[in-house]
């Protein structure tokens, strides 16, 4: 397989051009959607290129143009998007070319891997047809025998395990990792030239990031494709590109070698992308610098900089000229669209003073807490029964989503708890919230059992008790006011409606919106501000808990930095305690005092913030943390990354002993004696340092830091 | 899957059969046997009336409840659906003129079926221009049109193509020509042109229908990020519209063409009547007429039973087609 594709790699490098060309020149490319209500020009003006072998990292937020531009390469813009400049793919020019002649070139030359994997396979084929129907179009001297067999070993090398079975299965019985691993082998199937991934990894689990990361680069290695990786983390060009391009509203802002960007940005957008992204380097140490306002709307542009609105050290000149992209510096791979860009990069405008970092709560605002325990939890046990049968049903086995789990909450505090999605942390939220009395184990909130309690009792403690969700656009109702969306809690607990009105301009107040947008609807605000509507709407019975169920994770980066600030500020202001749920762990270690880490319904670490994020005592933690991308390409580099196999198993398996033991990379390396304790025991939550873990041999962690390549699971 | 289709296909059964029961009570009630020799002239005796009714079993003298019984019984013993007013039996009957309307409904719901899923791809991937507006405009056209008009105004046509021709190519009265001599292929191009105008009257109800819930099914998938990764493969818009489009789009069809076969037998009533052709949909409009509970009932049966083939087929088509809801 491997000698297989190697010598389709040389046969394509002799085919290409030669090395003094580019692979891929993309000259002043402007795509235009014509609308009825005005045309939308999605891409303005974008020069960038891409050498054999490359790996250009191409980052923006949604709506920056960075997806659109890669589908011109493609072809496949549809019909009505008006495209000019001109786009050279070895050479020769793309545009104009009819779908035929594209399509002769597509998934051969350039493929591309889409973001979400569910979708974008056919759902009513197997996924070794889809792979042999990319082999059969390039090649028709390819038998159907001969494509299904290479299939198979496509999905070999991108490892699926019993590739021989698996090819044989459709998309819906694949887990998202794994769909995403057969775009890949789709990918690749041809051995293309360039291979362009378009947000490969965004709807996954940070594990699961990790694995397809390590095939994507693996799959660059084996083919000798360039590489165009598009996405909005900057955590996961650092560690892989060799160069980046910054793009925001339409344009290419700012472009560098990976270093020159994450070190030293030019262009104070990155500088701005840069400061407000938690970072697990760095979080929980500094406040994070928001990057106020919001991308501007492509519709209608006002001349001048699209950033100069945002912009802290914006000149009259900005506000009236659109600057290019220019060369600094002596490096030539280093550009700029910023009028004072050489004022940054000489030093004279000091870029980590380029953004006023903002005040903490002043002493005399914050509320006093007395540190009591205001919500504490049990051995929290939720099952569900998996039944069959439409007539008489029948248990066939348990779903345990929350199999024991504890915790304890002080007032003003935050507990951040982790875990891959499908650990059971969004059941266990839920199981708090319904204030009743849970299957097994205990709730208290304020020293009270929610078990014992009253109907009446109940209603009154949800004045206490709120919750923030997700998504702010599916969970705010679009059809009223946001002054009827925030006050309804208090319409629910019986408040005088004069009182509700000056309540809710208060709490809009106080999460930073003007309250004179009370009267308006929820789609005529931005989606942070619907997140501060979503997090109004949580305060306006001043509860003594919120529960934030995923708050940042549906918001761009630049916006998120903002909404864990007010977060903050209003913990200190009201003396707040926070349940703070999110798999990204940066975010985690940025806002939370203590950490509950979960995997398949149990907590199997917890302790103060700073314990788990820099000594990480459970073999899962540790593997988590290193899945992490962090936004600087030197720790990137140097991090060693511990990559958990397969998929987290379904919650349904029966798994003996220790359930992390399947996938444990510390299992792998103890002795047999040791082994058969995890087969056998279920480990108890023990302390240790100063966390509590859940593992039978976390003194013996460090082993797994030892040894430097990954041991093969047998 | 096969017990599961075991199971659908019992559930279906058991759905016919209170179907037809209670077409049989709701006959019973509504229409009136009687009525019919009342009106003669000399009019019968009333015992003469009850003895006649009596010996179709819908004497309304009866109990519904112990008529309903033993129409069952019959049914089940003797397999017997009970006699027509004009002392036929309904079985056969119904087995003279089914044949006649399934050769007229199956292959006008194939033709239409075709037909409606091709106009609806094509109007969905050229959604907005003109052949879009133009299958559309048509389709709302033939929607709006009464089924008997369609008939009529085909008739007219097919009339003026006669007379244009000088010869007669295109019958439409009835299903065959009387008294017609000639050996095999004389009868089957005879029935054949017979069909012809019937079978496009029907298809062209089906396809109207049919094109715009494919349209709206098709106008779903082509937005779909699927389509997309097919021509990233290297496949034109048009062949990965037809392999991976066309194939998702027919999903949700396949539970509408089934049932609509069952459902088309309504409006093929009134098709049947127009070109004179003695069919099921004709039997069924005689019986109300004449107050036929007997007919009426075997008339509804047989159009459970189809229900029920096509519930069962639309079963195994949709499994055969979605790999997500075979167990």
């Amino acid at each position: 397989m491997t000698e297989n594709l190697t010598t389709d790699l040389s046969l394509a490098r002799r085919r290409g051009a030669s090395p003094s060309n580019h692979l891929l020149e993309v000259r002043d490319l402007t795509v235009t959607f014509p609308q009825p209500s005005g045309s939308v020009t999605a891409v303005r003006g974008v020069n960038y290129h891409v050498d054999q072998g490359e790996f250009l990292g191409i980052v923006g937020e949604s709506g920056s143009g960075k997806s659109v531009s890669s589908l011109a390469v493609m072809g496949l813009l549809p019909s009505s998007a008006q495209v000019s400049g001109d786009i050279l793919f070895e050479g020769r020019s793309l545009l104009g070319r009819s779908d035929k002649e594209m399509s002769k070139l597509r998934g051969e030359g350039i493929s591309i891997i889409f973001q979400d994997p569910l979708s974008a396979l056919t759902p009513v084929y197997t996924i070794g047809t889809q792979i042999a129907e990319a082999l059969l179009l390039h090649d028709k001297s390819l038998s159907k025998l001969a494509a299904n067999a290479r299939a198979v070993e496509l999905l070999k090398v991108v490892g699926i395990p019993n590739p021989e079975r698996r090819a044989q299965a459709f998309p819906h019985e694949f887990s998202g990792g794994m769909r995403q691993r057969a775009m890949i082998a789709i990918a690749i199937a041809n051995n293309p030239r360039l291979i362009i991934a378009d947000e490969p990894t965004t709807a996954l689990d940070v594990t699961i990031q990790a694995q397809i990361l390590e095939v994507l680069q693996k799959a660059k290695e084996m083919t000798g494709a360039a590489v165009v990786l598009i996405t909005h983390d900057l955590g996961v060009v650092a560690g892989n590109a060799d160069r980046i391009a910054v793009m925001y509203a339409g344009r290419i802002v700012e472009t560098g070698t990976v270093d020159q960007v994450f070190h030293e940005p030019s262009m104070p957008y990155t500088v701005g992308l840069l400061r407000s992204m938690p970072n697990l380097a760095t979080a929980g140490h500094t406040r994070l610098v928001p990057l106020e306002g919001r991308p501007p709307l492509l519709t209608n542009l006002a001349p001048g900089c699209p950033f100069a609105p945002r912009c802290p050290v914006a000149i009259d000149a900005c506000r009236t000229t659109e600057p290019p992209l220019i060369v600094f510096g002596n490096d030539p791979a280093n550009s700029a669209a910023c009028l004072r860009v050489a004022e940054i990069a000489s030093g004279a405008l000091d870029r980590s003073q380029l953004y006023p970092v903002p005040e903490p709560i002043a002493p005399a605002d914050r509320a006093e807490v007395l540190s009591k325990s205001v919500l504490r939890v049990e051995k929290l046990v939720r099952h569900f029964p998996l039944t069959k049968g439409s007539v008489f049903k029948h248990s066939i086995g348990t779903v345990r989503a929350v199999d024991g789990v504890s915790f304890d909450i002080k007032s003003g505090q935050t507990l951040g708890l982790v875990g891959e999605s499908g650990c059971g942390k969004s059941t266990t939220i839920m199981e708090i919230l319904e204030l009743a009395k849970p299957q097994a184990g205990q709730i208290t909130i304020n020293g009270v059992d929610v078990a014992v309690m009253s109907k009446k009792e109940r209603q009154a403690l949800r004045r206490d008790i709120q919750v923030v969700f997700q998504d702010p656009m599916a969970s705010l109702d679009p059809r009223l006011p946001v002054q009827d969306i925030v006050s309804e809690p208090l319409t629910v607990h019986g408040v005088p409606a004069k009182e509700r009105l000056k309540k809710v301009l208060d709490v809009l107040e106080l999460v930073g919106l003007d309250p004179s947008m009370a009267s308006r609807y929820p789609h005529e605000f931005s989606g942070g501000q619907r997140q501060r509507i979503g997090i109004a709407r949580a305060l306006v019975t001043d509860p003594k808990i919120v529960v934030l169920d995923e708050p940042v994770s549906a918001l761009d980066v630049s916006i998120q930095a903002g909404v864990i600030n007010l977060l903050e500020d209003l913990q200190e202001k009201l003396g707040l305690s926070y349940l703070f749920v999110a798999h990204d762990l940066a975010v985690i270690r940025q806002i939370a005092d203590t950490v509950s880490v979960m995997y398949l319904g149990r907590i199997v670490e917890s302790g103060p913030a700073e314990a788990i994020f820099d000594n990480p005592q459970h073999p899962y933690t540790r593997a988590l943390l290193s899945a992490v991308p962090v936004p600087d390409p030197t720790v990137e580099r140097t991090r060693q990354r511990i990559i958990l196999d397969g998929d987290l198993p379904s919650p349904t398996e029966e798994i003996s002993g220790c359930n992390f033991r399947t996938r444990c990379p510390l299992y792998l390396l103890m002795d047999p004696a040791g082994q058969e304790k995890c087969r056998t025991v279920d480990p108890v939550s023990r302390p240790l340092n100063s966390s509590e873990v859940a593992c039978h041999h976390a003194e013996h962690i460090d082993r797994m830091t030892g040894t430097t390549k990954q041991p093969q699971r047998p | 899957m096969i017990g599961f289709i075991v199971k659908r296909f019992i559930n279906y059964a058991i759905l016919s059969a209170i179907a037809t029961l209670s077409a049989y009570v709701l006959a019973s009630m509504i229409l009136n046997p009687a009525g019919r020799y009342l009106g003669r002239n000399p009019r019968p005796s009333d015992a003469t009336i009850n003895t006649i009714l009596d010996g179709l079993g819908v004497n309304p003298n009866t109990p519904v409840i112990e008529r309903l019984w033993n129409w069952a019984v019959n049914l089940v013993t003797q397999g017997s659906l009970g006699e027509t007013i004009h002392n036929t039996s309904v079985i056969s009957e119904m087995a003279a003129r089914a044949g006649t309307s399934l050769r007229l409904l199956i292959l006008g719901t194939i033709i239409a079926a075709v037909f409606g899923v091709i106009l609806g791809v094509w109007g969905a991937v050229r959604q907005y221009k003109f052949s879009d507006q133009a299958i559309s405009y048509g389709s709302f056209a033939i929607l709006a049109t009464p089924s008997f008009v369609l008939g009529i105004l085909l008739m007219i046509a097919a009339t003026a193509l006669n007379g244009f021709l000088g010869v007669q190519l295109i019958s439409f009265t009835g299903e065959y020509t009387a008294g017609l001599d000639g050996g095999l292929w004389v009868h089957f191009w005879d029935r054949a042109a017979h069909l012809l105008l019937p079978t496009i009257s029907l298809a062209l109800m089906g396809a109207a229908g049919y094109s715009r819930y494919q349209r709206s099914a098709m106008l779903d998938v082509l937005s779909a990020d699927y389509i997309r990764t097919a021509r990233s493969k290297g496949r034109t818009r048009g062949s990965a519209l037809v392999r991976h489009g066309v194939r998702v789009a027919l999903i949700p069809m396949s539970t509408y063409f089934a049932y609509s076969f069952a459902t088309v037998l309504a409006g093929a009533a009134v098709t049947e009547l127009v070109f004179s052709w003695h069919g099921m949909g004709e039997f069924l409009f005689q019986a109300i007429q004449q107050s036929d509970i007997n007919a009426f009932t075997g008339a509804v049966l047989f159009n459970a039973i189809l229900v029920l083939i096509a519930g069962t087929l639309s079963d195994v088509v949709y499994a055969a087609l979605d790999p997500r809801v075979r167990v």
